[in-house]
């Protein structure tokens, strides 16, 4: 090639490289913008319609001000306490079954694909197994149904998190419990795990984070409630549900709420994730290493 | 007060591997009783079918039998059993790190069930006095945890660990390979003084440890026990020219 | 007797003598006795494993139910209609119009709800894959050292944001926008094709569906093609680069060539993310079981349709329809999945894949 022929290519070349950066670059700013934009403008219209009455009122009827996401929020409370005590314990046993008794074997790695496959499920076919399981022998919506929809979505992220978090406890922790002679299962719970204990934490975290904001599996199980409800035989209010109902509404007072409401789940959300985040970096397991 | 082993033709295996042949020797009780060898010879693995912890990996097998007094402790007892009277002190300090030093102690005892606080206190002073420590740390017993020691701290914790449940033998896998010279000679003279109370058997690289702190040894190589004899004979007298060349250095 | 030079070990002046006779045994102390008597919790630890395995088998047993469920309920739909359910529909004779889904007359056709989960995740990964990869370049290639954390805790935000609260932002705020400026422009401009009709001004439809949808399926296209991109070994970077290739040249041969299969798994996942998404598709993709050309009309998703008429189905057949529908989603996303996560664990091979 001739010295121009060169010269010109590798312009071309570092135009490319150029070009490449700028796209890179651009395709992040086009990236962070709308969640820059979501965050801004959930905090504007949210932040206005923030009193103490959203926290601790009701709804009020149709074309009457006021009012707030009270038995929303108690009812979101509700249903996601059923369903951590459904799926933290079971997720977190599958996870300690992964790691310390089916360790390499095949029937660990069918679980954990299987695991990894039914977190990409969509959540509304959790409702629909969820509707057909318990409304549907019980004849009517309950708070018990919705709490066992988030439950079954919890199990297999708690479970997938549990096991990396017990592999990381390092083989010599165990061999010094079992080298005592401690039973298994004793070295197991007060050992191994309570090692891993943080990061074990911060998996549900995440887990009930993400369940936190679930809509779709409560339209069929929970149903939602404008009223106060403690029942968990009957239809119970959730947020994100109540937010869904609002902002589909005609009604202004209602969309003012629907935002005021999003702006609450969001900052808990955020928190958790932060959290997690906070935790993992600082290292997970306390002088393990 | 200890007890003395008999091992009778074990054998042991990982997966495909033979990795102990035919071994054969006679432990006596209150005595510190030391195995030599080359790396890989088979003297850890050996060690580890004492308290059964070789079984704890999925492809490890063993026959022959091995006699604590009157028990074959793979035919007649539990794994579990065994090893709460056979204690280990592994190579590498191993303290639980979540536990404070009281609890890394008392742990042996606690998740059995042990739970009379009183006797606990005593046991774990007791501990600590026999492996040297409880001085350093007698003012920090709950507040510090087990992994925030030195090395050479660490393993002397774990020893104490180990002798809080009053085992019978005491196994050390080269429990000063990893520490400084300070110690390591802390360490020896804490087996020295420890041997008149319970049967000891540490396995070591380095044959001046050997010959410091034990009464008999054996000397290990690929697989088999080649000699086993008295310190004093082995490393003055040996019967076998493999054992004269590893003492003289020529190999390993 | 062979001379031996034993220079090296040096005996101790003092050496221990072996006693002739056994010392007699002491009494057993207290803590001895005490664990002599523990017993060997045999019991225990098989309780407890097969406990373990029994929460571990639950996840298979989430499966089979959720299965079993799905085809229990469907079978009224399934043996009304047949396979036609997905790819006929009752023509109404009168008008000679298509009617898909008529639950008065409980004529059922999932066509335009396939048509609109495929048309909107279609759409969604136009918007989203170049952006994904175009961020994962950034954040593993260009990006400063400094900004890396916080944008890619940023991202990892904003795959935590719930999908209500994207419809909502979406109602008010993408909706109006579209309605305003972006779908007449787009009339304007692209209407000769065909695909831009005039006859939605709500600004509701496919595009808002598809735009919001991408912005959903980004963080988790982008991350997983982040890890799949630091899981190319350094050594093919450098070897790129001491051919004297420019940075692009070397993120494009060193890496992204070596990385494309497990890319190609990330874009598989964010398609599987797409399909089922439920929330934000529904409050602003217009929710009209009919088929359009135009990529501005309304329309309607598998997931959408379910999560509208769910609560309220007029009948047996039309709940057994919705549930066919939910069977065909369950069955495609696992489909879908599966395959992205093998290939994914065929780059990344032995490192833990990151739970999303």
């Amino acid at each position: 090639m001739s010295r121009v022929q060169n010269t010109l290519r590798n312009q071309w070349r570092s135009l490319a490289d150029l070009a490449a950066t700028s796209i890179a670059v651009l395709s992040t700013i086009l990236v962070i913008a709308p969640l820059v934009a979501i965050f801004v403008y959930l905090i504007y219209k949210g932040a206005s319609s923030l009193n103490l009455a959203f926290f601790t009122q009701v709804p009020k009827p149709v074309g009457e001000e006021g009012g707030g996401m009270a038995n929303a929020i108690y009812g979101s409370a509700i249903l996601l306490g059923m369903a951590s005590l459904i799926g933290v314990p079971i997720g977190i046993g599958g996870g300690i079954f992964l790691s310390e008794f089916g360790r390499g074997t095949k029937l660990a790695n069918a679980i954990r694909f299987t695991a990894d496959v039914l977190n990409g499920v969509p959540s509304i076919v959790m409702g629909i197994a969820a509707y057909s399981l318990v409304v549907v022998p019980m004849h009517h919506f309950s708070a018990f149904a919705g709490g066992v929809a988030l439950g079954i979505m919890m199990i297999p992220t708690v479970c997938r998190t549990t096991e990396e978090m017990l592999l990381m406890v390092p083989h010599v922790v165990r061999e010094a419990a079992l080298g005592l002679g401690v039973p298994n299962w004793r070295s197991v719970l007060s050992i191994t795990v309570k090692t891993a204990s943080p990061g074990i934490i911060t998996g549900c975290m995440l887990a009930f984070a993400r369940v936190a904001g679930e809509t779709a599996p409560l339209i069929f199980t929970a149903f939602g409630n404008a009223f106060w409800s403690t029942n968990l035989n009957r239809e119970i209010a959730a947020l994100p549900l109540q937010i869904y109902v609002y902002a589909i509404s005609p009604y202004d007072d209602w969309h003012r709420l629907a935002w005021a409401g999003a702006l609450v789940l969001i900052v808990l959300i955020v928190l958790a994730v932060s959290l997690v985040r906070f935790v993992t970096s600082r290292g997970v397991l306390k002088g393990a290493n | 007060m200890g007890v003395g082993i008999e091992v009778s033709n074990l054998n042991a295996w990982y997966g495909s591997n033979h990795t102990l042949q035919d071994i054969n020797l006679n432990i006596p009780a209150n005595h510190a009783t030391a195995l030599i060898g080359p790396s890989g010879c088979g003297k850890s693995t050996f060690v580890r079918c004492l308290n059964r912890m070789h079984e704890t990996n999925p492809v490890a097998r063993v026959t022959g039998s091995v006699r604590m007094g009157d028990l074959d402790i793979y035919a007649d007892a539990k794994p579990v059993e065994i090893r709460r009277r056979v204690g280990m002190v592994f190579q590498r300090p191993n303290p639980f790190p979540t536990m404070s030093i009281y609890d890394n102690v008392a742990a042996g005892l606690k998740l059995n069930g042990f739970n009379n606080r009183h006797a606990l206190d005593e046991i774990v002073e007791k501990s600590l006095r026999n492996s040297a420590l409880w001085d350093e740390v007698k003012d920090d017993l709950r507040k510090k945890s087990g992994a925030s020691l030195s090395g050479g701290q660490q393993q002397r914790l774990c020893i104490a660990r180990a002798l809080a449940v009053d085992p019978e033998v005491l196994l050390m896998d080269e429990p000063a390979s990893a520490l400084d010279p300070v110690s390591t000679s802390k360490i020896e003279d804490l087996i020295f003084q420890l041997k008149s109370q319970y049967t000891i058997v540490i396995v070591t690289h380095n044959m001046q440890q050997a010959a410091r702190v034990a009464e008999m040894t054996g000397f290990f190589l690929n697989g088999r026990m080649v000699e086993f004899d008295s310190t004093q004979k082995i490393f003055t007298n040996p019967r076998d020219k493999r054992t004269e060349d590893y003492i003289t250095g020529r190999f390993g | 007797m062979p001379e031996i030079h034993i220079a090296q070990v040096q005996l101790p002046v003092e050496q221990a003598v072996l006693p002739e006779t056994p010392t007699e045994p002491a009494p057993i102390s207290a803590v001895r006795k005490f664990l002599l008597e523990r017993g060997n919790s045999a019991v225990a630890d098989r309780s407890f494993a097969w406990l373990m395995l029994g929460c571990a088998l639950s996840i298979f047993a989430i499966v089979v139910l959720i299965a079993a469920e799905l085809v229990l309920r469907s079978q009224l739909a399934w043996h009304k209609f047949g396979l036609a359910f997905f790819y006929k529909a009752f023509v109404d004779p009168s008008t000679n119009l298509a009617q898909y889904w008529d639950p008065v007359n409980e004529h059922f056709s999932a066509l335009p709800f396939i048509y609109g989960t495929l048309l909107s995740s279609l759409l969604a990964l136009l918007l989203a894959v170049p952006l994904a990869v175009g961020v994962a370049v950034f954040l593993t290639e260009m990006c400063p050292k400094v900004l890396r954390g916080p944008l890619a805790f940023l991202t990892e935000l904003l795959a935590a944001i719930p999908s209500v609260i994207y419809g909502l932002w979406a109602v008010f705020v993408l909706v109006p926008l579209l309605r305003e400026y972006v779908n007449p422009f787009l009339i304007t401009t692209l209407g000769w094709t065909g695909f831009f009709g005039d006859d939605n001004p709500t600004g509701l439809g496919f595009v808002a569906a598809g735009i919001i949808l991408a912005i959903m399926i980004l963080p988790i296209i982008s991350s997983l093609t982040r890890e799949v991109m630091l899981a190319v070994p350094h050594s093919q970077r450098e070897a790129v680069l001491a051919l004297g290739a420019t940075r692009w040249e070397m993120i494009r041969m060193g890496v992204l060539r070596n990385a494309r299969i497990g890319i190609v798994g990330a874009i598989i996942l964010g398609l599987g993310r797409a399909l089922g998404e439920t929330m934000a598709v529904t409050m602003v993709i217009g929710n009209s079981p009919e088929i359009h050309r135009s990529l501005l009309s309304n329309g309607s998703s598998m997931a959408s349709v379910i999560a509208n008429e769910f609560a309220e189905a007029s009948s047996d057949m039309h709940l057994s329809a919705l549930m066919e529908l939910g069977l065909a989603l369950f069955i495609v996303t696992i489909i879908v999945n599966a395959i992205a996560r093998l290939l994914v664990w065929v780059v990344t091979r032995g490192t833990p894949a990151q739970v999303n």
